[in-house]
Formats: C-alpha cells, structure tokens, sequence
C-alpha cells in the first residue's frame, strides 16, 4: 500500500531544499537573461558548472579559503558570459542560443575528458571541498526542526546559506528592475532599435544583463553542490531545460516567478515521482517498470514547457502585456 | 582495442566497442549466469563483479592472469579457455584491473598509443552494481598504421560523417528557411530511423533491405505528423518564433525520452553493423562504410536536382527567401511548407540510419548527441541555406574526424563546436549566407 504521509513529508521536504534554492536562483538569472532582456541563454546548466567547479577546485587545487572560492567562481563565471557575449550580442537572438549551448557542452565535455583529471576529477567529479564551508558554520551540532523538516546542523547551514543568497538576488534583481538601468533593459527587450535611437549602447547593457545573470547562476552552481558531489554529468543541457521549464511556470519577466516556481517545480515533481514509484512497486501500474517510472519525470517535464509556452505563455505570475518573448 | 590495427571498427570507436561488449556481456551475464564458462573468483561471497574477456586478433588468450585492486581489496584471476574471466568485489567504486604481461604469450604486449600504462584499465562498478575491462590485444608489430594512413582513413571517416550529418542538416535547414523555426526536436527525427529500422529489422525479424525503406517512409510520416500536429495548428495560432523554439525544446525533451521509456536506456545494433568482415581491405573502409556515402551522395544530388530543377524545389527556394511575396505570387505555401517537413522527415531518418551504423548503434539520445553538430554544421554554412547546411556538414564532419589525430577523441566534438563560435565571430553570416539574414 502507499504511504501517503512519506510522500506528502518528502515533497514537503523539498520547500526549503538547497536544490529548490539553486534551481530558484538559476532561473532568477535566466529571468534576468531572457524575461528582461530577451537574452535567449540556452547555456545557464554552463554557468552552474563554472560555479560548482570553480569553487571546488579552488578549495581543492588551489587551496583558497571560502570566500576566495566564491570569488573565484564568480570571476569564472564573468569571463565565460564575456566570451560568449562577445561574438553573439550584436547577431541575432537565435545565434546567442546556438552558440551558449554549444559552449556550455564544451565546458562540459571539457570537464569531462581525462586529460584533466587531475584537477577536474573527470567523469567522476570532485569532492572534499566542503569543510571550510562547514567550519563557517554558526550552528551547534545537534538535530533541528519539526514534522518533516529535521536536519543536523550542516543541512540548516547548507539551507540557511543558499535560501539567503536567493533572497539577497530576488532584492538586486527587484531594485536592478525599478532602476533606469532595468527600464533600458526592458526596453531592449521590447524594442532594440527604439533603444537604440535613443542612444544607448544596446551592446553594452545586453553584455552586463549576461554577466549579471551569468553570476547568479555560478552561484546557484554553488548552492547546488553543497549537498551532494560535483559530477559533470549533471550538468547537461537538460538542466537549462529544466530551468527553463522552472522560469516559464513562474513568469518570465517576474521577481518573484522562478522562486515560487522553483518550489512548486519540485514539490510536484517529487511527489509525483514519489507517486508514480510506489504505485509501480504496489503492482497498481503493471505496464510499468520502475526505471521506466523515472523516465515519466523528464516526459511530463517536456510536455508542461510545450503547454505553458503555448497556453500561458507569461506564466503564473507574468503580466500578459509584459511578454519576453519577441516577434 | 588495444591494438586497433587488426579491428578496422575498433579503430573509429574504441569506447563504443567496449560499451557494446558491456552491454551484451552483461545481458550474457543475467540471463544465462553458467558458472563453468568463466574462471570466476568470489562471485558468491559479493554482490558486485568485475568481469570481461582476453583476445588476440579475435582469438580468446587463456591463462592470463589479471589483478584486480580497489577500494582496499585485492584478487586475482585467470583467464578461461574461451579468454573469459570474472571476480566479485565488496562495494560500488574504481578498481584497477591489471593485466599481467608476463603471463601473454611470446612477443605479445597490450599497445595503446593514447595510453602509457595500457594493461592497466580503471573500471568503475556503478548503480548496475556490475562493470567490464575487456583486453584486445593486437601482436606489436602488427600496429604500425603510417601516418599518411591514418590521415587518409580519418578523411574517409570524416567524409562519411560529414554527408550523414549533411543528410539531417539540409532538413534543418530547409525547415529554418522556409518557417524561421530553430527546430531542437530534429535530432528526435535522426534517432527515429534509427529506432524504426531497429524495429522492424531486429524485433520483427524483416529483411534489412525491406526494413531500410519501411523506416523511411515512417520517418517521412513522422515528419509530416510534426507538422501537422503541432507546428501548423502553432503557425495558424500566430505563435512567435521564439516561444515555437521553446516548444520545439519541450518536444525535444519528451520525445526523447519517450523513446528511452520503449527501448530502454542501452544500444542495440542493426544487423552487420558489427563485427570486423566486409571490409574492402582499403584504409579500413568496409562495405558499409562505402555504401553509406554512396547512398549519401546519391540522396543528396537528388535533393540538389530537386530544389534546382523541379517546380516544387524552385518554389520551396523561393518562400525561403521571401514567404510573403512566394505566397503574393501563387505558391501555396503550406503546401511547401508541409513537402518539406516530409522531405526533413525522411532525410533526418536516412541520417538516423547510417548515423547507427557509423557510430555504431541505435540508442534513446543518438540523435540528440549530432544536434549540436548539426546546429554547428547549418549556422557555418549559413542559416536557412540548402547548400550551405552541406558545405558546412562537410566541414565539421571531416574536422571531427581529422582532429582526432591530435586531440583525444573524448574531446573531438570540441573542436568542432570551437570552429562554430570562431566563424560566428569572423563570418557570422556563414559561409554561403547573405548578410541580411543575421540583423
């Protein structure tokens, strides 16, 4: 029989996760990317790997202390978006998609080859680059919390740490908006050429947008690997897709969209997973077996893209006369 | 493996030849589990297993000892008459599994030029809870390709990847030209005619011959389905060409793995796709190879003679120039719209086809491993341009190809995707695009 109780516990769970909080704060900066500035960044899933490897080798290579790993996945990040902004802002936007996903599977198969392996650990990763992190930690040991969400004190750490840095962003991103910079932005967005007869430098403010967004991403490659190890695997395309799938269910060109969708994203796709796999293992789905269970999550994820685009195309939140998506 | 000079195929892809004895060892392994065909050491005691196979030029090599260590743990092994051999280890991790050279027969060593250490092999047991180290092992002397060989079969091989990637391009390409749609779920066409001769050709047991042109006809059909089901009711809709690449990305991804919830995660061959027969005994090309690119070449001058020469090609040529003034001059544009997703449907299942016996074998992603390739290959060439897709397939198939002389093969498609960003930087129009179409 299903237990229910352990599948609403463990969807609950995922609320305040770090992975909710990463995915939240990558898609806050594709929002930056593509809701306000119509930037089509097919590359975010590059971003988070320059930030999770970033921070891990500088620990781990270059033995720098947290923050200098931070830095240092930061100014990854920056000299990434300023490579690929370069040659494509000035094209057209579907050059920019071929090219940031084309870059973000080099630097993944970059990360993935064995010339490297030294420093990038090679298919199999990094890891044991997490104790300065947990030395940072204010909190004293012992178990914390109630009903669903207990965890020792690094897990709150990890939490307290990433949801922080989500909500430092959602504020940058919010005053970035009510700013003159973000009037230019969203005027790029819906009109380039208007823009630029106006006489701002069009180039130049696509190419802050880019690293803006480019570096909340790094971040969230961050936040991302404080639970878990660095693989390269888990950073393929279908991690943008994934974002992508994140920000159109919240809105685009919101603040607040690709955190609440974040949360919603992964709350229905644990508890549907969770579903699914307990009903196969009841026998209540006999044409299923359980990989085949798990493949169901990237089928339905696929399926909402093509629906929110097509049905509700600003999202949950969106304002349907603020639309990213250019003619 | 080892030494590729006697296993022509082994030479184009090492890894995929061990993965598909992996895959079929371990099916072996499942399904028969006979203890006597292999000298197996404490496969009782633990619930992972290392285990894979000896060979010299096809011929199983019997006592050779093996040592494998990891995860402080430590066993030997012999080899059984049929080269076979097969240990149980503790838990998940890397192991190394070393060969002992000693134990080879006379004037035989394991040769790998990419290697310095090549009887050694790092194995990882994973979520399978079981993994393969297989040993081809060539004699010494017989490894002594010339470098100007090597050269001219990376070209062969080149040519052959760039016209089967050329084949999905001008698809691509068509499609962007004639309804601006960047479309991703392409490489879901390629892998379905891979996957519809895999169908009938193995699963249904039908005659290559006739399985080949049964799965053209339904890729041609699921090209046609495309576009009916979704992009024309969109079109008609009035939907922007950004939010159509989105959905084109959300079909990518269900497709895809719609796919892998049929047939599984694995690879699985067409028939004569292995094994080292059929070659001509010319720069390791086989008859399929030659085949391949006859077939390729074949296909594609139709194509040419088709959009020059026949009403319906110069129509197509002319709503990808301009849809507007086309339909203003009394071409029925859907109608071309809709003959060139057929047209896209079928090509992209030809290339899916020789795409399966090139790399070799048909697998849920082995489509969407090319597309970027052939994203690279259509923007070189210029977006929206028939002949541009073609020159430009050629070009990143052969330097795909050709590169791997000097960059390890697990780095070859970097090559290519660097050469897309460089001319994106240089000619961003492409190499047979006009200028106004980048603006």
């Amino acid at each position: 029989m299903i237990d229910w109780l352990l599948l609403l516990s463990n969807a609950a769970q995922e609320i305040i996760s770090p992975t909710t909080a990463a995915y939240a704060l990558a898609a806050l900066g594709l929002a930056i990317h593509f809701g306000f500035t119509g930037l089509l960044n097919f590359g975010q899933a590059g971003f988070m790997a320059l930030g999770a490897y970033g921070f891990a080798i500088a620990t781990l290579t270059f033995g720098l202390p947290v923050w200098g790993a931070i830095l240092f996945g930061i100014a990854a990040s920056i000299v990434f978006a300023l490579i690929l902004g370069v040659p494509t802002l000035r094209l057209r936007a579907d050059y920019l998609a071929i090219v940031t996903i084309a870059a973000a599977e080099i630097l993944r198969l970059l990360l993935t080859t064995n010339q490297f392996e030294p420093v990038t650990g090679s298919a199999n990763g990094l890891q044991g680059y997490k104790g300065g992190f947990a030395a940072l930690n204010p909190i004293p040991d012992g178990q914390y919390g109630f009903g669903p969400w207990v965890y020792n004190a690094y897990d709150w750490w990890v939490r307290l740490f990433g949801w922080t840095l989500v909500v430092l962003a959602a504020l940058i991103t919010w005053r970035l908006m009510k700013s003159p910079w973000g009037r230019v932005i969203k005027g790029i967005r819906e009109d380039e050429d208007a823009v630029r007869a106006l006489g701002k430098n069009v180039y130049f403010y696509k190419m802050q947008s880019l690293v803006i967004g480019g570096v909340f991403g790094s971040l969230a490659g961050m936040i991302f690997i404080l639970p878990r190890a660095v693989v390269p695997s888990n950073y393929q395309t279908s991690l943008t897709f994934f974002i992508y799938a994140i920000l159109l269910l919240g809105g685009a060109a919101t603040v607040l969209g690709p955190i609440v969708g974040s949360v919603i994203f992964w709350v229905l796709l644990s508890f549907f997973s969770g579903f699914v796999a307990r009903a196969v293992e009841a026998g209540w789905l006999p044409f299923m077996s359980s990989v085949q269970a798990g493949q169901l999550r990237f089928i339905l994820v696929g399926a909402a893209i093509m629906l929110i685009v097509i049905y509700r195309p600003q999202g949950i939140f969106g304002n349907k006369k603020e639309l990213a998506f250019v003619k | 493996m080892a030494n590729a000079a006697s296993r022509p195929r082994a030479r184009r892809a090492p890894r995929v030849i061990a993965g598909l004895f992996a895959s079929a060892l371990a099916a072996l392994s499942l399904s028969m589990a006979s203890p006597a065909m292999a000298d197996e050491v404490a496969l009782d005691e633990y619930d992972f297993r290392i285990f894979g196979i000896v060979e010299l030029a096809d011929e199983p090599i019997e006592d050779v000892r093996l040592v494998i260590t990891g995860n402080g743990y430590e066993v030997d092994v012999e080899t059984d008459a049929e080269g076979r051999w097969a240990v149980g280890v503790p838990e998940k991790g890397d192991y190394d599994v070393t060969l002992d050279e000693d134990t080879l027969p006379e004037g035989i060593a394991v040769i790998d030029e990419e290697d310095e250490t090549p009887n050694v092999r790092e194995v990882t047991v994973g979520q399978s809870g079981s993994t393969v180290a297989n040993f081809f092992i060539g004699q010494g002397e017989r490894n002594t390709t010339s470098y100007l060989d090597q050269v001219l079969d990376r070209i062969f091989n080149g040519l052959n990847f760039g016209l089967l990637l050329a084949l999905a391009a001008i698809g691509l390409s068509l499609i962007f030209g004639t309804t601006g749609l960047s479309n991703f779920a392409h490489a879901e066409l390629v892998t379905f005619g891979g996957l519809m001769t895999l169908l009938f050709g193995v699963f249904l047991d039908v005659p290559i011959w006739l399985a080949i042109p049964i799965a053209l006809v339904l890729s041609a059909g699921f090209g046609w389905l495309n576009d009916a089901a979704l992009w024309k009711p969109l079109r008609k809709k009035g939907v922007g060409l950004i939010p159509l690449m989105i959905v084109s990305i959300g079909l990518s991804l269900a497709v895809r793995y719609v796919f892998q919830y049929f047939i599984g995660g694995g690879t699985s061959q067409l028939p004569g796709a292995t094994g080292s027969g059929g070659s001509i005994g010319f720069f390791g090309l086989t008859w399929i190879d030659v085949g391949s690119m006859a077939l390729s070449v074949v296909v594609l001058v139709g194509v040419a003679y088709f959009l020059l020469r026949t009403r319906i090609g110069k129509a197509t040529r002319a709503v990808s120039d301009n849809p507007a003034l086309a339909a203003a001059s009394g071409i029925d544009v859907d109608r071309v719209i809709r003959i060139v997703w057929v047209m896209s449907g079928a090509l992209a299942g030809l290339s899916g086809i020789l795409w399966a016996y090139f790399r070799p074998g048909v697998s849920w992603d082995m489509g969407f491993q090319i597309l970027l390739l052939t994203f690279a290959a259509v923007t070189l060439g210029g977006l929206g341009t028939a002949f541009g897709a073609l020159v430009g397939s050629l070009v990143v198939g052969m330097f795909v190809e050709v590169s791997t002389l000097w960059i390890p093969s697990d780095m070859k498609y970097v090559g290519a995707l660097v050469i897309l960003i460089i001319v994106l930087l240089i000619r961003p129009q492409g190499i047979l695009g006009r200028k106004e179409r980048i603006g």
